[in-house]
């Protein structure tokens, strides 16, 4: 592989960008100029933490330190769902429905991939456990969180809609079926988009990447594909178990709409 | 006969409530705004938590699946809420023998209004219209909340007799929230008003 080195001085040219849009943020009285600059920082920080920590990780193989890996992973996922809902359930399932929705999904399908697709020996080897399951994980979270916020927004708007179904003798199950659907949808276009016009907008990231870092491109379609079909299915499986659960639990054993399992708008 | 039964209903802001209404008995509900006649009514449908059983016919609601209790017991909201885009859309699929086009007819509607687009109609039309969805249901008691607020007399009138006939042709029990110190009078039944958190007789 030729692969070509970037020094820091390379990548404090490509920041100067981003200081370039904070001044104009700033200039233009837009308002963002210090999240910008914080998030900026706070990849630049992650991704060295995270490089470092992979370096040591590939060399060592350690299966308690994979796991736990693996659970800072998915906890900081699922604490993502969470943040990005207008209206959050309250108590555990505000974090658990995120939480259970991608254990459901990036989960099995990372095993899928590593056990039968790749077929990985031992599976759990972390080369190809961490950025796999991070990438369905990045995903999956996007698919779920979207679709849950849909799901919850709707419902509040709708419940005049909702209970004037329930009062006419529908289920629960048929006086949301609807936003369900909705809810779905919205849940599960971005990636569809994604797939849709992978190479032709754009090259994919994972793909550009490992161009970048010398593969052979055809090598590099093919792991791109890979892990497109990876995280279409698993954004569905996850957007589906996550407005399953979400909608059940917007009803109650007697089946009345419970917005008061909502929290209040916070935004 | 047996009708509704209330047994120690509470809801947020009534407590205790007991209440009979026979088969066929009207019985009318008024009350300062905000006193708690939307949420009993909520309670008795089912559609608010609370404590309290609520029998209808002898038959405890716990025994009753949700849409079934809500089917037999119709709620009618102050405020009607539609889902699809035609009027045809939101029937459903009435008991067996729902006259529908003499119930349309009755509350001033052509046989056409099915494909009426829901956006275009008034708020007057859309409360008689959403008393046809419940009706169709063929409930065997009805919990009307001001049930002729947005009407005109002329379509006042209409509701009144409309529900006045399911009454007796059905002996439905019917609580009936209304602002309307002449309607209330004038339909005759029993009349009570909740006072600080009471259900009392209407003086």
């Amino acid at each position: 592989m030729n692969l070509i080195a970037l020094s820091a001085g390379d990548l404090a040219l490509a920041a100067g960008l981003v200081l370039l849009l904070a001044a104009l943020s700033w200039r233009l009285c837009l308002g963002v100029e210090r999240r910008v600059l914080i998030a900026a920082l706070r990849s630049a920080v992650q991704l060295m933490l995270v490089g470092l920590v992979l370096k040591h990780l590939f060399a060592q193989a350690n299966p308690v330190l994979i796991g736990l890996i693996v659970l800072v992973m998915w906890s900081v996922a699922g604490w993502e769902v969470q943040s990005r809902q207008k209206r959050r359930y309250t108590g555990p399932w505000g974090y658990g429905i995120g939480a259970l929705s991608l254990f459901l999904s990036s989960f099995s399908v990372t095993l899928l991939a590593l056990l039968a697709i790749i077929r990985v020996e031992p599976w759990y080897q972390p080369r190809y456990l961490i950025p796999l399951l991070g990438m369905l994980l990045g995903n999956t979270m996007s698919g779920v969180a979207i679709a849950l916020d849909q799901l919850t927004r709707q419902a509040w708007d709708a419940r005049g809609c909702i209970e004037a179904r329930l009062l006419l003798g529908a289920t629960w199950e048929e006086a949301i079926a609807d936003l369900r659907r909705e809810a779905l949808r919205s849940g599960l276009i971005p990636i569809v988009n994604a797939m849709a016009a992978a190479g032709l907008v754009s090259l994919p990231g994972m793909m550009t990447g490992q161009i970048l870092a010398g593969s052979p491109p055809l090598e590099a379609a093919k792991y791109q594909l890979l892990i497109l079909f990876l995280i279409s299915g698993g954004t569905g499986l996850g957007a589906m178990a996550a407005v399953w659960v979400g909608s059940r639990r917007l009803f109650d054993d007697r089946q009345r709409l419970r917005l008061d399992r909502l929290t209040r708008d916070r935004r | 006969m047996a009708g509704l039964r209330l047994d120690g209903l509470s809801t947020a802001l009534l407590r205790e409530v007991d209440l009979t209404l026979a088969a066929g008995e009207k019985v009318f509900l008024s009350g300062a705004s905000g006193s708690g006649k939307s949420l009993l009514l909520r309670a008795v449908a089912d559609l608010d938590p609370h404590r309290g059983e609520v029998w209808l016919d002898e038959l405890p609601r716990s025994r009753l699946t949700p849409p079934e209790w809500r089917r037999r017991v119709g709620l009618l909201p102050a405020e009607s809420h539609w889902w699809a885009e035609t009027v045809g859309e939101h029937w459903g699929a009435p008991a067996t023998g729902s006259p529908i086009e003499s119930l349309l007819a009755a509350l001033g509607f052509d046989a056409d209004v099915s494909g009426w687009a829901i956006a275009r109609l008034s708020t007057g039309e859309r409360q008689r219209l959403a008393l046809a969805r419940l009706l169709l249901n063929q409930p065997q008691a009805l919990l009307l909340d001001e049930a002729t607020a947005n009407l005109d007399s002329v379509n006042r009138e209409r509701v009144e007799t409309v529900l006045e006939d399911y009454r007796a042709a059905h002996a439905a029990a019917m609580l009936w929230v209304s602002h309307d110190p002449e309607q209330r009078v004038r339909l005759g039944g029993r009349r009570l008003v909740i006072r600080e958190s009471r259900l009392e007789s209407e003086p």
